[in-house]
């Protein structure tokens, strides 16, 4: 079976450009819109890359920003200045 | 534009959560931590603890202050703007008493047991995730009950949401969830409520349902359910920790923490079937059905965490199979249960109307229509009579999980489950082989079980009649219970929709 | 394995909360009519340990099953019983007690020819 790990984030301003960001640097994500939040499934990995996200908003994003939009999550979780990445399998 | 740091996240997460503690002089380490041996866990080295959030306090003031002015704002302009008027329908404020009064006040519970596990816990690392969750625990009741204060400035049900969770039948399921969790040693508790509840099952809770709120209008709902839920995220990070830090530890530490595993996705599955009932029949405009939301939340996401722990040796749940296939059949015989007994609760049910029906066939093409849609047609019948159906006798309850004994064999869905088990010369009941597993492994714990029906028996619950249990349960009746189409709820939307309607015509002419 | 506990002797100061002398003179009896699913669950009940049989089959049943469309239609001749899963035909003169009928024992019973609503059992 194929181990999907998961990021639900909130549909916002700030949401809709992570999920921007994620799309771009994630190949073959998987997004599912419900009323209010946008869940993200991808096998194996995801990862939020700070770089991406701060272009998408035109600021400098601290990963840890993600705590104000993240509504759900599965998978291992690893955090760094540059990156917030989810896997299974670590 | 940021002057460069000093430190990495890394780097900064280990200094401020490490070298904190100090070996004890005065007293030896076991009196200072009495409940970190009892439970038979074994732990070699606290410093192999590891958050991957790698939150610090500092950051972690900074972030919820955030989430805090995010959220009141919106609360503020909710009441301000008369948000309550914009719902879809009256009907759906009962999924906000429902959840009101049986999830906040385990909020409040959540943070004073992570209080506790947190104080017992001997290694640093866990002590600060946990006493992180507990104060977010806190914040979660405080945004609740601001919820709660703005509704019931129009809605009946919501009074006495505190003096009802120690009182009311219903309200005794999720009660009785978390004074069992509080009353387990800290291990335990962690893995009861870190890793099964908010891992395993929290999202079939929060997600769906505040998706379900967006989609109905209730903003309030929909921003305390999100800001709880962004702290949801590093409550499952902490429960999935605590798994793989206990199983490292030591391989003695894995037939006890196998044997929780099993008793508390048991546990917390029956206290989420509440929720089944909500998305499938309380929300007048539904996201997905429960059936839905299980294969997403449960068997995928389930699947693939059991996948990634089955390198300790650790099984998925015993039970997870029957859970899965109830789907079919839960939220109908939980909504059937709260159909018959809602003059004796704090919130009105009502029969689904045929394009609810249609779509509750559409979702469950196994069994709606054979087995349930001919029971509401049967209640419809008696209602259009004027004589709509309330049981009219108490249920019989389940020793465990203090639900009504409503539930059928699996495989089976005409005959009710019923098991049983023999204690010092008494007799226990139970509704399924997994709350009957959780009795036998420790009879003398759930052989004090405060079940609501025995407790009326008993004399203890304010009279012999419903009418003086509701009196001690402070419902007022006639408002808070019977059904929706009785209630002074809907007598109140339909009023405002009538001043809606004289308005928008006088502007039409 | 015994009780996992941090008060030593825990298991001696357990106070059963359901026992018999809890409920002033009553014991506890469920009761289900099965196939009729509607109700949802059995029923629970306080009754005295010297009430007669007959007294379920002549007051309590037609009280809170009464209302159930296809009552009128039992044939208590045909009724099949059991007591805690044994097959029993109670007399309706003796006791509950002597109908083997103790403290929280579950009486259930199948009315043959009788199958909920239109022949399904779940109504």
């Amino acid at each position: 079976m194929t181990q999907l790990v998961s990021l639900t984030l909130q549909d916002t301003g700030e949401g809709r450009q992570i999920v921007e960001a994620i799309k771009q640097d994630n190949p073959g994500v998987d997004s599912l819109e419900m009323p209010g939040a946008i869940k993200l499934d991808r096998p194996d990995s995801l990862i939020v890359k700070r770089e991406t996200v701060s272009e998408k908003l035109g600021r400098d994003w601290d990963p840890q920003e993600i705590h104000l939009t993240m509504v759900s999550m599965a998978g291992n979780l690893d955090e760094d200045d540059d990156y917030f990445a989810l896997s299974w399998n670590r | 534009m940021a002057a460069k740091k000093k430190l990495g996240l890394k780097q900064r997460y280990n200094l401020m959560t490490r070298g904190l503690d100090w070996e004890t002089s005065y007293q030896p380490m076991d009196k200072v931590f009495p409940e970190a041996t009892f439970e038979g866990i074994k732990i070699k080295d606290w410093d192999k603890w590891q958050d991957p959030f790698r939150l610090t306090m500092d950051s972690y003031w900074k972030f919820q202050a955030e989430k805090e002015r995010k959220l009141y704002a919106v609360l503020d302009s909710f009441a301000q703007n008369n948000g309550q008027l914009g719902l879809s329908d009256p009907r759906y404020v009962n999924t906000v008493k429902l959840f009101l009064t049986g999830v906040s006040p385990l909020e409040y519970q959540a943070h004073r047991g992570f209080a506790h596990a947190g104080r017992q816990m001997p290694g640093v690392g866990p002590r600060i995730a946990a006493q992180m969750q507990s104060l977010d625990e806190l914040r979660h009741a405080q945004t609740q009950i601001h919820t709660i204060s703005h509704y019931n400035k129009y809605f009946d049900g919501l009074h006495e949401f505190r003096h009802m969770h120690d009182r009311v039948w219903y309200l005794s399921v999720p009660k009785s969830f978390f004074d069992d969790a509080r009353t387990s040693g800290p291990f335990e508790y962690m893995i009861a409520i870190g890793f099964a509840f908010e891992y395993v099952l929290t999202n079939l809770l929060f997600v769906p349902f505040m998706s379900g709120a967006a989609y109905n209008g209730d903003l309030a709902t929909v921003t305390f359910g999100f800001s709880a839920q962004s702290d949801e995220s590093r409550h499952m990070t902490l429960g999935i920790e605590v798994i793989k830090f206990l199983l490292e530890q030591d391989p003695d530490n894995l037939p006890i923490v196998q044997k929780w595993v099993d008793k508390w996705f048991w546990r917390g599955y029956k206290v989420l079937t509440l929720v089944a009932m909500m998305m499938d029949y309380m929300l007048p405009k539904r996201i997905m059905s429960w059936k839905e939301a299980w294969e997403i939340y449960f068997t995928q996401a389930g699947g693939a965490l059991f996948e990634d722990l089955a390198r300790y040796g650790i099984r998925p749940p015993k039970y997870a199979d029957v859970a899965t296939a109830e789907c079919d059949h839960v939220a109908h015989q939980n909504w059937s249960i709260f159909y018959q007994y809602t003059h004796a609760a704090a919130f009105h049910t009502w029969l689904p109307n045929s394009e609810e029906m249609d779509w509750l066939s559409e979702k469950y093409p196994e069994s709606f229509d054979k087995h349930y849609r001919p029971r509401y047609e049967q209640w419809a019948r008696m209602e259009a009579d004027g004589n709509r159906f309330y049981n009219n006798a108490l249920p019989q309850l389940c020793t465990t999980c203090q639900i009504p004994m409503g539930y059928t064999e699996p495989g089976d869905p005409t005959t009710i489950a019923f098991r049983t088990s023999e204690h010092k010369g008494d007799i226990y009941h139970f509704c399924s082989d997994g709350c009957k597993d959780i009795f036998d492994g420790e009879p003398e714990k759930y052989s004090q079980s405060w079940l609501p029906v025995h407790q009326i028996f008993q004399g203890n619950c304010g009279g012999a009649d419903v009418e003086d249990v509701l009196k001690w349960y402070n419902m007022n009746l006639g408002a808070d219970n019977l059904d929706q189409n009785v209630s002074p709820d809907q007598e109140l939307w339909d009023e405002w929709q009538r001043q809606r309607a004289a308005v928008s015509s006088v502007a039409a002419e | 394995m015994g009780v996992v506990a941090l008060k030593p002797g825990y298991e001696d100061q357990v106070e059963i909360r359901d026992r018999l002398e809890n409920f002033h003179g009553n014991q506890l009896v469920y009761l289900h009519w099965e196939e009729h699913l509607m109700f949802c669950a059995a029923l629970a009940f306080p009754f005295p340990p010297d009430m007669p049989f007959g007294a379920i089959i002549g007051e309590i049943i037609p009280t809170f099953y009464g209302m159930h469309p296809d009552f009128e239609k039992i044939d208590w001749g045909q009724v099949r019983w059991t007591v805690d899963g044994k097959e029993i035909t109670p007399d309706p003169e003796k006791s509950l007690a002597d109908n083997g009928v103790r403290h929280k024992s579950l009486i259930r019973f199948w009315t043959p020819g009788l199958t909920g609503v239109n022949g399904v059992p779940t109504v």
